[in-house]
């Protein structure tokens, strides 16, 4: 559900810390960020830890241990979030792939909502 | 036989264009309006920003300025129970019932009647928030959807709670995806376009529509092939259900609210799987006087290489709706 859209590559950039992209939540509410079990963002095949990226969303950022702790606000449904991860050595300027897994909690479901996506971006 | 039997659409149906921007919430209501429906369902979480938190004062004004602009009412509000919502914490029940009470006055602040209630809700929890519901005035409605038929076990711990309590606010809400005869074209074809085994598809497709017990078929297919995704096919035969629409005879007292789902609405004003004119038949003979609201859902298995178009997809539905409810 929504994969094709969960990676948004006209947000990817460089930042000061490493890169970032823009994210859609792969379902069709919106949820709290404390259900948002799993952000997981690869490059070029490289899986990048998950304590390393930070979600932001309307203007409120997180790091992996606030997000599990918010329970009040939520990524909203289509909701374009910037996920900014932190990478050290020197990002080269142009195309790279990117992936990006979201696991969800979701009440309802008998097993966790994974959704999985890959696309090539161009990160200037 | 014509019948007293109403219209609604959920917004949910125009998921695709929302989600993509493509169209806004006016746009939506607008939308099912154009279609002569006269209800308007949602799932509070999906079209307003902060659900279930009470909207502004603001929102709720422009809300009702939009149910009068388009001649439309507000009928249900889907709700959720994120019984996980804290990483390693699950609700206690008094959790479940502040949460389930925000919904109550988030519906009603909208002037919703009825609040789908997500499957997975107990029976003790509806019985704890029965007498906050009835105070409201809101009508609870457990939603009764494929794998689940009316005649479950589960549901029949929630029929026993409707009839010891004798209350008015507590029913079901049958989801039209129980009554699936053909599995669903756009499925096996995304499963498919995904790697499933055509062959095996078609097998399934076979079997299904025959009406083999899917465990049968679940088997057969593990003979056939050791991949994961052909086992997912064969384990559609199980999730999507069909049973006799007549299992909702006697229980259409308690029918307060219907989802008529659709995955792909045909030219013919016909959808694909359900044979919308049998149960349609058996609500009319029966009495159902409530509202059917359209829950198009086909978008999460096209949207990979088709341009999604809900809005005709609702169209085609509200048609056929109109067409059995008056013939």
């Amino acid at each position: 559900m929504y994969e094709k859209y969960m990676i948004v590559p006209e947000r990817a950039k460089k930042n000061e810390k490493g890169f970032e992209i823009g994210a859609r939540l792969p379902y069709y509410r919106g949820v709290s960020l404390s259900m948002v079990e799993e952000i997981e963002v690869s490059l070029d095949g490289e899986t990048l830890p998950q304590s390393d990226v930070v979600i932001t969303v309307h203007g409120n950022s997180y790091n992996l241990e606030q997000r599990e702790n918010e329970l009040d606000d939520r990524w909203e449904m289509g909701e374009v979030a910037t996920l900014s991860v932190a990478k050290e050595s020197d990002l080269k300027a142009g195309e790279h792939t990117i992936g990006l897994k979201i696991n969800l909690r979701i009440g309802y479901m008998p097993f966790p909502s994974i959704r999985v996506a890959e696309k090539t971006v161009v990160i200037g | 036989m014509s019948s007293n039997i109403k219209r609604a659409v959920s917004l949910y149906s125009y998921q695709e264009e929302y989600f993509l921007r493509k169209m806004s919430l006016e746009e939506c209501i607008a939308a099912a309006a154009a279609t002569g429906a006269t209800g308007i369902e949602i799932v509070g979480e999906q079209s307003v920003l902060g659900c279930p938190k009470t909207p502004s004062e603001a929102f709720i004004e422009q809300w009702f300025g939009w149910m009068d602009k388009y001649k439309v009412t507000p009928v249900a509000h889907d709700m959720f129970l994120d019984y996980n919502k804290k990483k390693g914490h699950y609700w206690t029940d008094e959790e479940a019932v502040e949460s389930f009470k925000k919904d109550i006055r988030f519906a009603r602040s909208l002037g919703f009647k009825i609040i789908r209630v997500i499957v997975n809700t107990t029976p003790q929890i509806i019985e704890k928030v029965l007498p906050f519901a009835e105070e409201n005035d809101i009508k609870l409605g457990i939603e009764v959807h494929a794998p689940w038929n009316i005649n479950s076990a589960w549901m029949e711990r929630h029929w026993e709670v409707m009839e010891r309590t004798g209350t008015k606010h507590f029913g079901f809400i049958p989801d039209m995806g129980g009554f699936t005869r053909r599995l669903p074209r756009v499925q096996i074809e995304r499963m498919i376009r995904n790697g499933a085994d055509p062959e095996i598809a078609k097998y399934v497709c076979e079997q299904h529509e025959k009406g083999v017990m899917a465990e049968y078929t679940i088997y057969e297919v593990s003979k056939m092939s050791n991949r994961r995704i052909d086992m997912v096919v064969a384990e559609m035969s199980r999730h999507n259900t069909f049973v006799n629409p007549l299992s909702l005879v006697p229980h259409m007292d308690k029918i307060i609210h219907i989802h008529g789902k659709c995955l792909e609405m045909l030219e013919d004003y016909t959808e694909y799987s359900i044979p919308y004119k049998e149960v349609i038949n058996v609500l009319k003979k029966y009495g159902y006087n409530g509202y059917i609201a359209t829950e198009y859902e086909g978008n999460r298995h096209i949207q990979d290489v088709y341009e999604v178009d809900s809005v005709e997809q609702v169209r085609r539905h509200q048609e056929m709706l109109k067409n059995y409810i008056n013939s």
